[in-house]
């Protein structure tokens, strides 16, 4: 990280508090209100549309999870009522073991997408670009236009899949109206468009990776496999981590993928819905708004405390 | 060749058990295990593409077959054992989707939103990153923490009360109420902030020197500079707008005044859906963003990967 060296002479105006705590790894403790009124101007923009439309929410969130809402928009205080509710609420945990479902099959993708990164690396591969493209593809495309093609790869009398599994003598289930093979349905998708950015990040780490180490394990008569699991997997577990980590973020916060696939108005939604979806269902569509925030407040909860742990357990499998 | 094995054995790879037959004959086994595996690199080659040519079929495949659908006619679509080529390509289904859908409407309304917030967030980021990365403020580093702190608050939870702001302004299903949460970003002033602070500060002081006052310095000289990065904050933009499905489905309830992401949500479900229809309504759809894409493509992937943040 550059560091910037502090301006010749310090300004006179100074003097204000200690410059120190005004850190963020940033400039000098010296010069400090050089700027005059121009950071207002900077900064203030952006911290007036972030405090409305970002703070100001969060804190009526957390606010209005402690509510109770009537039909016209009036509300009363409630304690935690919402939160006894929700915790007793069966739409809860149906909705949260969907999501862990869901969070599960997409980070199968992960250690697939360490192998297709080493090998995307591979020195002199050609065709590498084109490769980089066709698997990132499905990440930019939009999931709602994604969705109606698969809608149909799904359908259960003339989809694709289940003719492509009927020539292999199975009979697959009608997946977007069976409330489990929903789920999957969706998570195979999340997998399809998720995996060319792990692949991508995967193989930026890779680059990292000295190539003296492979000749050096070659000489020594490391099979490729053994170079493999010995040299890329251990060099290889901070981007693995990252990867995991903005993985379970997102998957947590299925959303876009599942009512698009699924549709508004599928019976098997209520069996088949996400934590997100459950939130937008309470809060949108019945418009019980002090419901949803606890359940808006229980995600944030949720990926606060799964991320911790995330990090808690790195310490015992990513290299330094 | 030899220098490099004495130089890398100090690293902590786990070859141990191996080493004593490499160290026995290094000259001989340098010169035949660099033809062994230039062989070897070869051979996996092969393999390398097959997977990776199988694995890019599947990744493509849904858009072709979209293709392919939205050129059969509905019956073909519909057909149990699968049409893999349409006896008669039908062009009319692109033509059919500006009849049966308000398409240029949302098309319209995709395209304002992507470009005001786009722009909005490339002026508000860059001014507040640069000066959280250059200048010196009282409560700068709370308020790049408070900033910051957004991006670990996951988008549902001030979701309800933008909303109640949005409706409170009276700009439900408008423009505004569709742009607005849209135009500030915590992540792209974070961007943006690192991109500053990386800059030499020997320019900043020669321009201060001259006489350039803040502003100038930061439009002038810094701003260009950071061309590179502002490319990444708009094409993540772009992205992220364009592809945006929760909040246009909330602010919005009818369906000539949303965006395309939540205008082709409306679709599903409707029982008499014409498949080729919606296949090219689909494909319409995402064609600017995958033709952005398919053009920058080298950077929008680095650029995505590198600043990969959710």
């Amino acid at each position: 990280m550059a560091t910037v060296s502090p301006p010749l002479g310090s300004s006179p105006r100074a003097p204000r508090g200690r410059a120190g705590r005004a850190g963020g790894g940033a400039p000098s403790e010296e010069g400090r209100g050089r700027d005059g009124l121009w950071p207002v101007l900077f900064v203030g923009p952006l911290l007036l549309g972030v405090a409305v439309f970002y703070f100001w929410p969060i804190l009526q969130t957390a606010f209005y999870s402690l509510t109770d809402w009537g039909a016209f928009g009036g509300w009363t205080f409630a304690g935690i009522q919402n939160y006894l509710e929700l915790f007793a609420d069966p739409a809860l945990y149906l909705s949260l073991g969907n999501t862990l479902l869901y969070t599960a099959i997409v980070l199968l993708g992960i250690p697939l997408a360490v192998y297709l990164a080493s090998l995307l690396n591979l020195p002199g591969l050609r065709f590498a670009a084109l490769y980089r493209v066709l698997f990132f593809l499905p990440y930019v495309a939009m999931p709602t236009a994604v969705a109606m093609v698969w809608r149909v790869i799904f359908n259960g009398d003339f989809g694709l899949l289940n003719y492509g599994l009927g020539l292999v003598g199975i009979e697959g289930p009608y997946w977007i109206s069976t409330p489990g093979a929903a789920l999957v349905a969706v998570a195979i998708v999340g997998l399809w468009s998720s995996l060319g950015f792990s692949m991508i990040v995967l193989a930026a780490g890779l680059k990292n990776i000295p190539p003296e180490l492979y000749e050096a394990a070659e000489l020594d008569g490391a099979t490729r496999w053994r170079q493999f699991r010995s040299v890329t997997v251990p060099l290889l577990t901070p981007s693995i981590f990252f990867v995991t980590i903005v993985t379970v973020i997102s998957s947590f916060q299925l959303f876009d993928l599942l009512y698009a696939i699924l549709g508004s108005s599928n019976p098997v939604l209520p069996r088949s819905m996400s934590l997100v979806y459950f939130f937008y269902r309470e809060g949108f569509v019945s418009n019980d708004k002090g419901y949803a925030a606890a359940i808006a407040m229980f995600v944030f909860l949720i990926i606060g405390l799964v991320t911790a742990l995330q990090f808690r357990l790195q310490k015992r499998w990513v290299q330094a | 060749m030899s220098d490099n094995i004495t130089a890398v054995r100090p690293v902590d790879v786990p070859l141990t058990a191996q080493q004593p037959r490499a160290t026995a004959a290094i000259g001989r086994a340098t010169r035949a295990s660099a033809r062994r595996s230039a062989r070897r690199r070869g051979g996996s080659h092969v393999v390398a593409h097959i997977v990776l040519a199988t694995g890019g079929v599947i990744m493509a495949f849904p858009f072709v077959w979209q293709i392919i659908m939205s050129l059969s006619t509905n019956a073909e679509v519909q057909s149990v054992t699968p049409v893999f080529w349409p006896a008669e390509l039908q062009w009319g289904n692109y033509a059919e989707v500006f009849d049966r859908l308000p398409f240029l409407d949302q098309l319209q309304t995709s395209v304002l939103i992507t470009t005001i917030r786009t722009l909005a967030q490339i002026l508000f980021c860059t001014l507040a990153g640069y000066a959280f990365a250059r200048m010196r403020f009282r409560g700068r580093a709370i308020m790049l923490a408070l900033v910051l702190s957004i991006l670990m608050v996951p988008s549902q939870v001030y979701l309800l009360s933008q909303y109640q702001i949005v409706q409170g302004l009276g700009l439900l299903d408008s423009l505004g109420g569709l742009v607005l949460p849209g135009l500030f970003s915590a992540f792209g002033t974070f961007l943006m902030r690192t991109a500053f602070l990386a800059m030499p500060n020997e320019l900043e002081e020669a321009a201060r020197l001259d006489g350039a006052n803040p502003f100038q310095i930061f439009w002038k000289v810094m701003l260009p500079l950071a061309r590179p990065t502002i490319s990444v904050l708009a094409i993540t933009t772009v992205l992220w707008s364009w592809n945006e499905l929760l909040w246009p489905l909330v602010v919005t309830t009818f369906s000539d005044r949303m965006p395309l992401s939540a205008g082709l949500a409306t679709l599903i479900g409707d029982r008499t859906t014409d498949y080729p229809v919606v296949m090219a309504a689909s494909l319409l759809a995402m064609a600017p963003v995958l033709i952005m894409f398919i053009v920058l493509q080298r950077r929008v992937i680095d650029g995505l990967a590198s600043s990969g943040l959710k």
